[in-house]
C-alpha cells in the first residue's frame, strides 16, 4: 500500500543492498492508543475500513465482542476484549486497539527476501509493497506481535499503514480522526511519549500504581505507543520482552548471507569436478528415451 | 435534559445508572473523558451489567434489573440521615418545608386512595394542606411531622444497606462507596450529573426511577448548576424533537395536552391546565397556557379558528382513555383497528410480545410502512423460517411500502438531548423512489381532503379548514415548517406597557414566546420552539464561541427554551441572587436585573427579595421532593417488582397487591401470558450494543461485520450449570416465545444474592431480525411482556424472566 512519491522518504527497504534515498528527512511520527480511555466502539475499526476500503466477511458470533475475530487482509485493526480481576477495581474489562507497531526495527522488514516489499519511512511507519510482495510469509514469521495476513485471492501480505497516505499530506490516521474519547492521538513522538506521560501520572494518581508505557525497547521502540493501565503488558496479550525471532536474524544476517554464497560456490565447484569427470550430460543417451 | 452534553465536562462526579452513555452515545460520551481528565472527575456505573461504560468506569455496582427504585432510595436515607443535603437549597428551594394533608399515608406498599378494581389511585389525599389563604402552609424548620422533609425521611427509612443489598444485590461495602461519592456533592462548589436512558424508562415503574433521580440531585443541590442536573440521554438523533412537537397519543406540540371528552369548552380546558400559584409570588408559568394553546389553534386552522368556537376547539380529538401504543395494539390484536400508518416505526420489533404483534397486524385491512429501510414490520406476513414462522396464506393484510428518505437526505432540524435544534443540510439524493416524509404525508392530506370534500363524512372541518401555507403544496418545505412551528404575528403586537409601541408587526416571524397572545394575533406551532427561526434560522448557526468556558456556546445552533441551555439555572444562585459556586456562574442578580452567560430561566426584573423560587413552571416555584398528584403511581418512589420477577413476592411489602406498581395498567390476557420463577428461574434484560442501531444499521455493511451475529450473554457461573461454552448455540424462553442465539460467556453478568435466592441474570442485545445484512435472527422482542410504566406505558423491556437451555 506504500505510496510511490514517499520513496524518497524511505528510509529502508527489505531485501536491498542499494543506499536508501536520504535526501529528506520527516519528523518521527506516533499514534497513541491509551487502554484506560478505550470504551471498545470499534469506530477505529470502521474508520479503518471506510479509509482503506476493506470489507471484511460478514462473520459469524463465536462467543466474544471481537467482531472480525482476528485481523486479516480485510481488518487491519481489531479491537480485542480481556476480562480479569485486577487491582484496584476487580473485576476489569480490558479493551486493547491491536494492529501494526510500527517497530523501529521492523521485525518483518528484516524477514523479508522480496526487495522493496517492506519498507519504513523516514516519519517511521512501516509499509507494505503489495506489488513488489512474493507470499512468502516471513514477514508474519519477522513480526514479533504476529500482525502480518495474507490476501485470501492474491496471497500477499497486508496491515495497517499507520494511514501513510494521509499522514504523507498532513492528515491524522483515519482511527485518530474518529476515535470520541481521546484515547486515540497522533504526532510526533517525542510529544506523544510526553503525553503518555501524563496519561500514566494520571492514573497513578486513580490507583493504578503500575500504569505504564509500551515502547518496547527489543525492537528499538514502536510507533504506535500504548498507555497500558495496570503496566503488565502480557494482561494485554502484548509480549513482556518483544524482540525479533531469533531464526529471523540468523536467516537475514550476514552470517546467513555468507552461508549461501558458500554453498552456491560449493555447488558450482561440485559441478565442475563432476563436468571433469563424467562430462556433459547426453539427453540422447537415455536408455528409455524419457525426460527426467 | 436538563443541562446538556458540553456540560457534562463540568462536573465532579457523573452517575450513570439505566443508561450505557459509551456504548450507545460513544460521541457524547467524550464529556465524560474531559470531566475526568479536566475535573478529575469519578465515574460510577450501576447496572445490572458490567457495560463498556463500566470498563471506564472508577467505580461499577452491579444491581438486578429493575431494582433502581431500592438503590436510589437507599441513597436518599444515607443523605438525609446523615445530614448529607444542601441545606440551604432544601430550604429555600425544594418543597421539603410544605405540609400534606392528614389523610395522606402509606402503608404496606399502598398509597392512601387505592381502588383495587380499577388499579389505580384516587389522589386526592396526596396534596398539600392549604391555609385560608389557599396557599399550601409551610414549615421551614422541617419539625412538623407531616412536612414533606420528615415524611420523605420516614418513607427512605425502610431501605437500609441490608435491604438494598437484599432487593438489588449490590455489595454493601460497594453501595457505601456510591453514597460517599455522591454526597460530596451536596456542598455547593462540587456537582453530580446524572445520565440516564431507556434502562430507566422500561420498567413499570420507569418514570419513578427518575423522580428518584430528580429528588436525589434537588437534596443535594445539583438542580440549576453547571455540572448537575438530571439528563436523558434520548435514543434517536430526533426523539427529543419527537416529543416537543407532541407526536404521542396524549400530547399536543410543546407539551400541550391533548383534551379530554369531559372537557367540554376550550374555556374549560385551558383553565384545568392553567394553574394558579400555591405560593405567594410565584410565578406558575402554565398560567399562560392560553397563549400557547390559540397560538397552536391559529397556526392550524387560521382564519376558522375564532374566538367565537374557542378557536376551533372542537376540532381536536377528546379522550375518552389514553391511546398509548399498548392500547392501540392491543385493540388492533381484537380486530378494532382496520388500518394503520407506520412511519419511522418497527413495531413488530419494537411493540412487546413478537407473537401478539404479528396477530394484531394480521388483523388489519391495511399497513402503511413510511421508511427508508424494510422494516420486519414491513415484512410480518413474510416467513423467514424459525425466525419469522408465520404463514403468509392466512395473513390478509394488505402491506403498502411507502419508501422515505433518511436523514442525510433532506434538509431540516433534529433536537438533539441537548434540547438543542440544529439544522442540517441534505448531503446525498435519495436512492430510487423514495419521497420526503413531508412529501408523503402531503400527499396522503390531500388524497383524504379531496374525499371530504366530494363525499362529506361526519367532521369534514378539522382536514378541509386545515391550514396549508406551502409554496408547493405537494411538497412542503422544511424552512416553511420551521417557520410555521417558530411563529408570527398576525396583527401588529403593540407592548401592554407602553401602547404606543410596537413589539412585533403584522407578519413578522415572532421573537420569543412572551410575546404569544390569547386573542389571536399570533400564529405558533410549538410555543417552546418560539425564537428558533426569526428573521434569520438560528439553528443553523454554527459558533462555537464560549465565553462562559461552562461549555454554553450560545451561538452554536438554537436551545430550547429561548436558547437557554441550562433548565433552572436561577437555582445555581443562592436566594440572594449570587452563585453558590462562582466558577460555575451560569446567571446572577447584579441589583437591577438577572444576566448571565446563559439566558436566565426567570422573569429578568424580578429581584431575589421578591421569594418568587427557581422553579417557576410549577404552582409551587419550588422543586418536587413529593411530588402531589403528578404520578398516578404515588407522590414518593416506592420499589416494586417487575411484572416478571425472578423471586416470589416483594420483599418491601406483604401484600399482594403491592408485588407490582398497584397503579400499572396490564391487560387480562397479557397477564395471563407471565410466568413464574419456578418455570422461568433467571432474570433477563435487553439492551443495545455499541456496533448498532437499533434494527437499522444492520442493513449497513459496516456496522454487519462488526457485530454479525445474535447473541446472548450468560454468567460463567449459570453456564457451567447449563454446561454451555462460549460460542454454543442456546435457546432462550420466557412465557412469550423463545429464540436461539450463540452464548458470549462471561463474567461480566455474575449471579446475585436476592432476598436468600441465587438469581442469575441474562443479557439479550436487540439488533437481530429476519432483514438487513447481518445473519438472520430473531426479534429479541419475541420474549418481552406486555406491560409498560404506570405514568407512560414505555414497555417493560429491562426486566423480565427467562430460562436457558443449550440447544
Amino acid at each position: 500500500m506504500a505510496i510511490s512519491n514517499e520513496t524518497s522518504d524511505v528510509v529502508r527497504r527489505s531485501a536491498t543492498e542499494t543506499t536508501s534515498p536520504s535526501a529528506r528527512k520527516r519528523l518521527e511520527v506516533a499514534k497513541l492508543i491509551d487502554i484506560s480511555r478505550c470504551i471498545g466502539c470499534k469506530a477505529c475499526q470502521a474508520a479503518c475500513m471506510e479509509w482503506n476500503d476493506l470489507r471484511d466477511d460478514i462473520g459469524l458470533q463465536e462467543g466474544t465482542y471481537a467482531n472480525p475475530p482476528d485481523l486479516t487482509d480485510q481488518t487491519w485493526t481489531v479491537m480485542r476484549f480481556h476480562e480479569k480481576e485486577l487491582p484496584p477495581k476487580g473485576l476489569s474489562w480490558l479493551i486493547v486497539k491491536d494492529g501494526c507497531l510500527h517497530c523501529s526495527d521492523p521485525g518483518c522488514l528484516r524477514a523479508c527476501p522480496a526487495p522493496g516489499a517492506v519498507v519504513q519511512y523516514s516519519n517511521g511507519i512501516v509499509d507494505f509493497n503489495q506489488d513488489a510482495c512474493i507470499g512468502c510469509g516471513y514477514c508474519q514469521a519477522g513480526c514479533p506481535f504476529d500482525i502480518p495476513r495474507f490476501g485470501r485471492k492474491d496471497g500477499k501480505a497486508y496491515k495497517c499503514t499507520l494511514c501513510s497516505d494521509r499522514v504523507a499530506v498532513g492528515l491524522e490516521p483515519a482511527c485518530i480522526k474518529t476515535c470520541p474519547t481521546q484515547c486515540l492521538s497522533f504526532g510526533a513522538k517525542s510529544d506523544m511519549l510526553h503525553l503518555a506521560g501524563e496519561r500514566v501520572r494520571e492514573l497513578v494518581e486513580r490507583g493504578y500504581d503500575r500504569a505504564a508505557v509500551y515502547d518496547p525497547a527489543g525492537v528499538s521502540g514502536t510507533h504506535v505507543v500504548y498507555v497500558m493501565p495496570h503496566g503488565d503488558p502480557e494482561l494485554y496479550g502484548f509480549p513482556k520482552d518483544a524482540r525479533i525471532s531469533p531464526t529471523v536474524s540468523v536467516w537475514r544476517s550476514s552470517f546467513a548471507r555468507g552461508l549461501g554464497v558458500v554453498t552456491m560456490a560449493s555447488v558450482l565447484v561440485a559441478g565442475f569436478f563432476h563436468w571433469m569427470k563424467v562430462g556433459p550430460v547426453d539427453p540422447d543417451g537415455r536408455a528409455d528415451g524419457k525426460e527426467e | 435534559m436538563t443541562n446538556h452534553w458540553t456540560d457534562i465536562k463540568n462536573a465532579n462526579v457523573v452517575m450513570v445508572m439505566g443508561g450505557n452513555p459509551a456504548e450507545a452515545h460513544p460521541c457524547g460520551f467524550k464529556w465524560v473523558t474531559e470531566a475526568k481528565v479536566h475535573n478529575k472527575a469519578q465515574l460510577i456505573v450501576v447496572d445490572p451489567r458490567f457495560t463498556r461504560t463500566a470498563a471506564v468506569a472508577d467505580l461499577y455496582v452491579q444491581i438486578r434489573p429493575g431494582s433502581d427504585i431500592a438503590f436510589l432510595s437507599g441513597i436518599m436515607k444515607y443523605l438525609l440521615e446523615n445530614g448529607r443535603i444542601q441545606h440551604e437549597y432544601v430550604k429555600a428551594f425544594t418543597n421539603a418545608s410544605f405540609i400534606v394533608r392528614e389523610a395522606y399515608g402509606f402503608d404496606d406498599g399502598l398509597f392512601s386512595g387505592y381502588d383495587e378494581a380499577a388499579r389505580s389511585y384516587d389522589k386526592a389525599t396526596w396534596a398539600y394542606e392549604l391555609g385560608p389563604d389557599g396557599f399550601a402552609k409551610v414549615d421551614p424548620t422541617f419539625q412538623h411531622p407531616r412536612c414533606v422533609y420528615q415524611l420523605l425521611l420516614k418513607h427512605v427509612s425502610r431501605y437500609t444497606p441490608e435491604v438494598v443489598a437484599s432487593v438489588t444485590g449490590a455489595d454493601v461495602a460497594k453501595f457505601h462507596q456510591v453514597c460517599e461519592l455522591v454526597a460530596s456533592t451536596s456542598v455547593p462548589n462540587r456537582t453530580m450529573t446524572s445520565l440516564y436512558a431507556l434502562g430507566w424508562t422500561q420498567h413499570s415503574v420507569g418514570a419513578q426511577n427518575i423522580r428518584s433521580m430528580a429528588m436525589i440531585q434537588l437534596l443535594l443541590g445539583n438542580m440549576g448548576m453547571a455540572g448537575g442536573g438530571v439528563n436523558a440521554l434520548r435514543g434517536h438523533s430526533n426523539i427529543q424533537g419527537l416529543t416537543d412537537l407532541g407526536v404521542l397519543s396524549d400530547l399536543l406540540p410543546g407539551y400541550l395536552t391533548i383534551p379530554k371528552e369531559s372537557e367540554a369548552d376550550s374555556a374549560r380546558y385551558v383553565e384545568a391546565r392553567a394553574l394558579k400559584p400555591l405560593r405567594p409570588g410565584q410565578m406558575s408559568y402554565w398560567q399562560n397556557y392560553g397563549k400557547f394553546y390559540v397560538s397552536l389553534m391559529k397556526s392550524w386552522w387560521g382564519d376558522a379558528a375564532t374566538k367565537e368556537n374557542g378557536f376551533a376547539y372542537d376540532y381536536l380529538p377528546k379522550l375518552d382513555k389514553l391511546y398509548d401504543v399498548l392500547t392501540v395494539f392491543d385493540l388492533m390484536h381484537q380486530g378494532k383497528v382496520n388500518g394503520y400508518l407506520c412511519q419511522g416505526f418497527n413495531p413488530l420489533a419494537s411493540v412487546p410480545n413478537k407473537a401478539k404483534v404479528t396477530e394484531a397486524l394480521s388483523r388489519l385491512k391495511f399497513l402503511v410502512s413510511i421508511d427508508p429501510l424494510a422494516t420486519e414490520t414491513a415484512s410480518f406476513w413474510k416467513n423467514a423460517g424459525d425466525h419469522n414462522p408465520v404463514d403468509p396464506s392466512k395473513i390478509q393484510t394488505e402491506v403498502f411500502r411507502l419508501p422515505s428518505t433518511c436523514f442525510a437526505e433532506e434538509d431540516g432540524s433534529l433536537t438533539n438531548s441537548s434540547r438543542w435544534l440544529q439544522w442540517h443540510h441534505k448531503g446525498a439524493a435519495a436512492p430510487g423512489d423514495a419521497w420526503g416524509d413531508a412529501e408523503i404525508i402531503a400527499g396522503i392530506f390531500h388524497r383524504v381532503k379531496e374525499l371530504y370534500a366530494k363525499e362529506g363524512g361526519k367532521t369534514p372541518d378539522p382536514i378541509l379548514k386545515l391550514t396549508w401555507p406551502y409554496q408547493r403544496p405537494a411538497s412542503p418545505s422544511p424552512e416553511e415548517l420551521a417557520r410555521e412551528y417558530n411563529g408570527r404575528a398576525l396583527a401588529d403586537l403593540p407592548d401592554p406597557a407602553d401602547p404606543s409601541k410596537t413589539l412585533a408587526k403584522k407578519g413578522d416571524q415572532l421573537t420569543t414566546f412572551g410575546l404569544l397572545r390569547d386573542d389571536g394575533t399570533t400564529a405558533c406551532g410549538c410555543w417552546i420552539y418560539c425564537g428558533c427561526y426569526t428573521d434569520k434560522n438560528l439553528m443553523a448557526r454554527r459558533d462555537p464561541d464560549d465565553p462562559s468556558g461552562l461549555g454554553l456556546a450560545p451561538g452554536w445552533a438554537w436551545a430550547w427554551p429561548a436558547n437557554r441551555r441550562v433548565l433552572y439555572n436561577v437555582a445555581s444562585c443562592d436566594p440572594a441572587g449570587k452563585p453558590w459556586d462562582a466558577s460555575r456562574t451560569l446567571v446572577r442578580w447584579t441589583g437591577e436585573k438577572w444576566v448571565g452567560a446563559d439566558v436566565p430561566d426567570y422573569k429578568p426584573d424580578v429581584p431575589p427579595s421578591a421569594g418568587m423560587a427557581p422553579f417557576i413552571l410549577l404552582p409551587e416555584g419550588v422543586g418536587r421532593l413529593f411530588g402531589a398528584d403528578k404520578m398516578v403511581d404515588g407522590p414518593f418512589p416506592e420499589h416494586y417488582e417487575p411484572f416478571e420477577s425472578p423471586i416470589a413476592g416483594n420483599p418491601m411489602h406483604k401484600s399482594p397487591l403491592a408485588r407490582n406498581n398497584p397503579a400499572a395498567r396490564i391487560f387480562k390476557e397479557d397477564r395471563a401470558m407471565l410466568g413464574t420463577s419456578e418455570e422461568f428461574p433467571h432474570a433477563a434484560t435487553t439492551y443495545r450494543l455499541t456496533e448498532h442501531f437499533h434494527f437499522w444499521t444492520k442493513h449497513a455493511r459496516i456496522p454487519a461485520i462488526l457485530q454479525p451475529e445474535q447473541f446472548v450473554e450468560i454468567g460463567e457461573a449459570l453456564a457451567k450449570e447449563k454446561g454451555i461454552r462460549e460460542g454454543d448455540k442456546v435457546r432462550v424462553r420466557s412465557k412469550r416465545g423463545s429464540i436461539v442465539a450463540k452464548a458470549v460467556v462471561t463474567r461480566r453478568i455474575g449471579p446475585l444474592q436476592i432476598a436468600g435466592k441465587t438469581v442469575h441474570t441474562v443479557g439479550i442485545p436487540i439488533h437481530w431480525g429476519f432483514e438487513g445484512l447481518t445473519k438472520p435472527g430473531y426479534l429479541a422482542n419475541t420474549l418481552t411482556p406486555y406491560v409498560g410504566d404506570a405514568n407512560v406505558q414505555t414497555p417493560e423491556f429491562k426486566a423480565f424472566i427467562v430460562n436457558v437451555e443449550k440447544v
